[in-house]
């Protein structure tokens, strides 16, 4: 039962009306929902700028309030009071409607994210799928967005975006499933229960697989060649200003704040630790997690268009298969109480087709006769 | 049925982070790929060639300054030496040495921007620029020391230098020379084997060792290319015979080797300025006894010096009188991006951006 079945059973004992029975928990949850991810997002864009400005031998912003904290609050009204420019040639209403259709699927995946035992707004039986079904509308409003601005960077952009989200679901999708049969259900609740091993030790490859994808579809570096600063400046969102860019900044943190939420739950054994409440372990996976992000992003240089789709379909692709061939077979014939043996044997076969595919793959592509 | 398919045109700058100043290019794109470009210069012509005209021989070399910024040193010295070697100037010892020692400087300094922009170009978000930026400001701190500028310098004067270097200048090369090498590590530890970078580098973008000869390539492309050629060794202008040090070059003349030839070059440069250091007589005079006002003969003269970027050339024309009646300037950058259209074809817009980075170019030069 989850806190919400809690709150209506509660109001219910009071007398409540049933539409108000209903309704009150859900707009509440939602308010709540909504409230920790722009708080979590705010936290998220001072903690990228602190971060990569360590990585990067600056101090960063260090002025507006103790350690800067309040520089993303002077960053957003300074963004809010930019003019609103659409350009001439733009498409008037899917300029308009394109970051909307960005930020709102990234709300809606927190739907299925538990906070703790029972802290979860739908405990949804096919949460896996709900997520991955949601987090690819965001990939329309990005095309919607580079089409209809009329700019000729956003539309290699957009082209960019679709070929890269299409190919980078698959082998996100097909590492998800080992997770899933591990499990024994697509309930994220139950995800997480079933973790007394994280998944991350238990599969490793899945994770890495996972994490390189999930990198990829929040257009992250080095697979962040939508928003590519030295070639397309700064590709679907050109020409965005004020409230519109907005929208898409905070969808772009929102959305690593999302990715950080999902690999917390599936793979770090969501709220799941000693001592501290639960809320506090997961607000510490997250941040470990995009930590890592950030730096991998202060890193590494970016991967060309073709580079990146010969690493989805001729190492990510592939790799996810075998390994969820490999689970399968594991979630047969070993017990569930033996699971350190599935967590050697993973270890081992990762390293092995790591190794494999460092020797045999190529990335292949580059001069084209014209 | 095949797919129909269109030509799909993209100017990249004037106005693109990429294009290192104001440069533009004209591409014709066939999906990613670039099928035509046509670079256009001109957006920060400053007609430095005209102005150089109607002012005396010294006023010029404030000039000179804004050529290369990122090398203002070098020009400097290219101009100084053909004034010189056009009214028969004897430059001091001393100034001499000092002139190797900032030039080479200002070469670590010049790569070590050039490097940190092209990876800036390949993706990596700001990061080598800013460790590369620690080191160059060292380099600047030195010059700020001598002459209280930090990128115009007008440090080098027709017959010399402006001024002698001042007490603490010396302990604290000696304390640069000392530490550099082992930063010059850290970012070949840093770079060298990432596997993106050399993926997104080796190979791409390569200048034939034919093609570089032809267009009369200079620098770090040329030697990139595998052709053994600086002005200092093959034709030591200054005191540069005195000095041993090696010319690193490339094999295949791809991004990767530009990069590479740059990182050795480095290290070179600081082995000229160790023996300089060592060399250089700790007294005498910094400059030549030059007039302010004066009258070179008339006649013409070329003198040309190896800059960071290339073979920089000042061809002056003199009347006799306090100004040249004609000064061309032969920009290295300039006759190296004309190799851009051989080496971009073909290539993805991602390519093109960091091939464009790896010739190191900067638009002052390019446009003067």
């Amino acid at each position: 039962m989850t806190l919400l079945d809690q709150f209506q059973l509660m109001l219910k004992s009071l007398g409540w009306p049933d539409w108000a029975v209903y309704l009150t928990p859900a707009i509440v949850g939602i308010l709540i929902i909504i409230i920790f991810v722009l708080t979590v997002v705010i936290v998220f864009i001072w903690w990228e700028r602190r971060l990569i400005s360590r990585f990067q031998i600056r101090l960063g912003p260090n002025r507006c309030g103790p350690e800067g904290i309040l520089q993303p609050i002077a960053t957003a009204i300074k963004i809010l009071l930019k003019e609103d420019i659409v350009p001439e040639k733009a498409d008037k209403l899917i300029h308009f409607v394109a970051p909307i259709i960005v930020f709102v699927p990234i709300l809606l995946i927190f739907a299925v994210i538990p906070f703790g035992a029972g802290a979860i707004l739908v405990d949804l039986n096919v949460g896996i799928i709900y997520v991955i079904a949601i987090s690819s509308i965001s990939v329309i409003g990005i095309f919607m967005a580079a089409w209809a601005s009329g700019n000729k960077y956003s539309y290699i952009s957009g082209m960019r975006s679709i070929a890269q989200m299409v190919s980078y679901e698959i082998p996100v999708v097909l590492s998800l499933v080992g997770v899933a049969l591990v499990a024994g259900s697509f309930s994220m609740l139950k995800i997480v229960e079933a973790q007394s091993i994280p998944f991350i030790l238990l599969q490793p490859l899945g994770f890495l697989i996972f994490f390189l994808g999930s990198l990829a579809e929040m257009n992250r570096s080095p697979f962040d060649l939508l928003e590519a600063d030295s070639e397309i400046v700064a590709g679907y969102h050109i020409e965005y200003s004020g409230m519109k860019f907005a929208m898409f900044y905070l969808g772009e943190y929102g959305v690593a704040l999302a990715y950080s939420c999902i690999i917390t739950t599936l793979f770090l054994s969501g709220w799941q630790g000693p001592l501290l409440p639960p809320i506090i372990w997961i607000l510490i996976k997250v941040m470990l997690v995009f930590s890592v992000i950030v730096w991998i992003r202060s890193t590494l240089p970016r991967f060309r268009v073709d580079q990146l789709m010969a690493f989805a379909w001729k190492a990510m692709l592939p790799m996810a298969v075998i390994n969820l061939v490999i689970i399968a077979i594991e979630v047969l014939l070993i017990p569930a109480s033996l699971q350190w043996v599935m967590l050697i044997l993973n270890f081992g076969f990762a390293g092995a087709l790591i190794l494999l595919w460092s020797k045999l793959f190529t990335l292949g592509g580059g001069r084209v006769e014209v | 049925m095949p797919i129909k398919t269109e030509q799909f045109y993209l100017n990249v700058g004037p106005q693109h982070p990429s294009t290192h100043g104001v440069f533009r290019l004209r591409l014709s794109l066939d999906g990613e790929v670039v099928t035509d470009v046509e670079p256009i210069v001109g957006y920060l012509h400053r007609g430095i060639e005209k102005l150089a005209e109607t002012r005396t021989y010294t006023q010029i070399i404030p000039l000179t300054d804004r050529l290369d910024y990122l090398a203002s040193m070098t020009d400097n010295v290219a101009y100084c030496m053909a004034v010189e070697k056009l009214a028969g100037i004897k430059v001091p010892e001393r100034a001499e040495y000092i002139r190797i020692i900032f030039s080479e400087l200002m070469r670590v300094s010049s790569h070590m921007m050039a490097v940190g922009f092209y990876l800036n170009d390949c993706g990596a978000f700001f990061t080598p620029v800013l460790y590369m930026w620690r080191e160059r400001e060292k380099i600047l701190d030195l010059f700020d020391m001598v002459c209280g500028q930090r990128l115009l310098y007008n440090y080098m004067r027709v017959g010399g230098v402006s001024q002698d270097l001042p007490d603490e200048f010396m302990p604290a090369i000696k304390k640069f020379v000392a530490e550099m090498p082992r930063y010059i590590g850290e970012y070949n530890q840093l770079i060298k084997q990432n596997e993106i970078f050399l993926a997104r580098s080796k190979g791409v973008g390569i200048l034939p060792r034919e093609t570089a000869i032809n267009i009369g390539a200079s620098g770090p492309v040329l030697r990139a290319s595998g052709v053994k050629w600086d002005i200092r060794k093959m034709d030591p202008y200054s005191i540069y015979d005195r000095f041993d040090f090696e010319i690193p070059t490339g094999e295949a003349g791809d991004c990767y080797d530009r990069y590479w030839v740059r990182m050795q070059e480095m290290t070179q440069s600081l082995r000229i300025i160790e023996q300089a250091m060592s060399q250089m007589p700790a007294k005498g005079p910094v400059c030549a006894d030059v007039p302010q006002f004066f009258r070179p003969p008339a006649g013409e003269t070329y003198g040309y010096i190896e800059a960071p970027k290339g073979n920089l050339g000042f061809y002056i024309v003199s009347d006799g009188s306090i100004a040249p009646y004609r000064l061309h300037i032969y920009p290295p950058t300039l006759i190296n991006i004309t190799a851009l259209k051989d080496m971009v074809i073909g290539w993805k817009v991602a390519d093109l951006i960091i091939i464009f980075g790896s010739m190191d170019v900067v638009l002052g030069e390019i446009d003067r």
